[in-house]
């Protein structure tokens, strides 16, 4: 089955066609680097991405701090990495790569932080 | 008046470029005005990832981005004012600027304008309607989650496919909203196409193109727009008409870059652009005053403002420390299907890259740039799109001295 897939990778976006059967990459086309095929070979078994959003900051100059996963998750699980997110409050000062969470949901990635934010 | 060798309006990704570049130059008299609180510009609000995969190979969010290059200014100890707005610069390099502390006037020997570019609004595509609250541009819908945070919207339509807009239909989700559906005028996407998949295919996000909202309904808040099909010249066809409730339009429609002080300066802007004409030094066409980034031409990736800024710089130290610039007598030109290009002069005696536009899709094609008919450089696309800058370095040795240049696209 011809499948066409959008790599997300890099801004290029390259568009990749690949030809499937039983889960296996007989043929591709359309990748401009070697990262498109591990890109379908990833979607085709276990879709992952990664996510960014913000924790709450208490006695900060900014409400809130940014924060993004250092490694994807399975997509599947996105909106459980943002509950988990969801729970968690800084106290001012917090800085930009400290951990806030480690492995989250027992993945291979750990939540940090992405904007240093000072005391008020 | 305090004297300055440049002053840089604007600690965006592009001034913060400029200025670390600048000082690696030896040019250390220099200042950077930026009007907000904090230096980073509109990438303090762009927490997603994707950012800095040219300029560092690795990915960053924007904060990240940003901060990579504040702390260089920091580490330099490169002057800078905050919350100082810069009101008026003169053609004679006199920059008037105003903060709580007053007025302030610099005599600049170069001055580097780094405003960024600004979004289009719902005033600038005159959709009918009423005019209730819940109708956002992107980018504010981004400050209030991302900066303030305040959740704008349960029940979204998004107008337009601009990369900002896919990127909040994302982020709304991921907060909780519901997301209904991406309309796009145009017959094809102007965001790029990974941002179409990880924004809006992965969440399910249906995107209309050649659909536009043609009615906008709510007394004291949204409550919902009519949508309609349009025909290849973009007008809504009757009979076409779909309602949608919903308590929030957000708008990804258009950048502008933001030049209402270049114009004041006496530059001259580029129609197709609405950024300053400059030549292969960024300088603009008033002697010392240079530009780049999202005011010079709206970019799709800030790794680019940061590079373009980065040879600005360079040529503004040789300005600063000669007094004068290579005369750029070589205009360039292009074929109906490129927007525009970046230089719009060169000397034709340095190495130089061109930045461009497509104004349609065009597969397997080739980008050539010739001179006297003779083809000086080309690039060969497999695919070539309206939302990705492409950008084409010419050698000096293949540049003649005379003859303009003009750039096609050839399938």
């Amino acid at each position: 089955m011809l499948k066409e897939f959008t790599c997300i990778i890099c801004p290029n976006g390259c568009e990749i066609e690949a030809e499937i059967a039983d889960g296996k990459i007989l043929s591709l086309e359309g990748a401009a680097c070697p990262k498109g095929e591990a890109y379908v070979r990833q979607e085709l078994t276990d879709p992952q991405r990664n996510i960014a959003t913000s924790v709450l900051v208490r006695g900060g100059v900014l409400p809130l701090a940014s924060v993004r996963l250092t490694s994807p998750v399975p997509k599947a699980r996105i909106f459980d990495v943002m509950e988990e997110i969801r729970k968690i409050t800084v106290d001012a000062p917090v800085k930009a790569g400290t951990v806030l969470v480690k492995g989250v949901l027992g993945y291979d990635s750990d939540v940090i932080v992405t904007k240093s934010v000072e005391k008020r | 008046m305090e004297k300055k060798d440049v002053i840089i309006v604007g600690g965006g990704p592009a001034g913060l470029a400029a200025a670390v570049e600048l000082y690696e130059k030896g040019i250390t008299d220099i200042l950077i005005l930026e009007r907000e609180k904090h230096l980073g510009g509109i990438l303090r609000q762009c927490i997603h990832d994707g950012f800095g995969l040219t300029r560092f190979k690795t990915t960053l969010s924007g904060p990240e981005y940003a901060q990579r290059f504040i702390d260089q200014v920091l580490e330099k100890q490169i002057p800078c004012l905050t919350d100082t707005t810069v009101l008026e610069v003169s053609q004679d390099k006199v920059v008037t600027a105003a903060s709580r502390d007053g007025m302030m006037q610099f005599q600049a020997k170069a001055v580097i304008l780094t405003m960024g570019c600004r979004e289009r609004t719902r005033g600038a595509l005159a959709i009918p309607g009423e005019r209730p609250a819940g109708v956002f541009t992107a980018g504010v819908a981004q400050a209030y989650m991302n900066l303030y945070n305040r959740m704008p919207a349960k029940e979204v339509v998004i107008l337009g496919s601009g990369d900002i807009g896919m990127i909040m239909a994302r982020r709304l989700t991921l907060e909780g909203a519901h997301v209904q559906a991406v309309f796009e005028v145009q017959p094809i996407p102007s965001g790029l196409p990974r941002n179409i998949e990880q924004c809006l295919n992965d969440y399910n996000i249906p995107l209309y193109l050649s659909h536009t909202v043609t009615d906008i309904h709510g007394n004291s808040r949204l409550t919902g727009v009519t949508v309609s099909q349009v025909d290849e010249k973009m007008r809504p066809i009757p009979g076409t008409e779909k309602e949608y409730a919903c308590d929030t339009l957000i708008l990804s429609v258009g950048l502008i870059p933001e030049n209402e002080l270049s114009i004041d300066a006496g530059v001259r802007l580029d129609n197709r652009t609405r950024g300053a004409l400059v030549d292969e030094h960024f300088q603009t066409s008033v002697e010392g005053i240079f530009a780049a980034g999202n005011v010079l031409h709206v970019h799709d990736l800030v790794d680019f403002v940061s590079m373009e800024a980065e040879r600005l710089a360079d040529s503004a130290a040789e300005y600063v420390k000669n007094g004068s610039l290579e005369e750029c007598p070589l205009e360039i030109g292009t074929d109906a299907n490129i927007g525009h290009t970046i230089p719009q002069r060169i000397s034709g005696r340095r190495d130089v890259t061109l930045s461009m536009r497509v104004r349609g899709v065009f597969k397997n094609c080739r980008i050539v740039v010739r001179q006297n008919g003779v083809e000086i450089a080309a690039k060969k696309m497999k695919k070539a799109l309206p939302a990705e800058m492409i950008q084409i370095p010419l050698k000096a040795d293949r540049i003649g001295e005379n003859g303009k240049l003009e750039v096609s696209v050839e399938c």
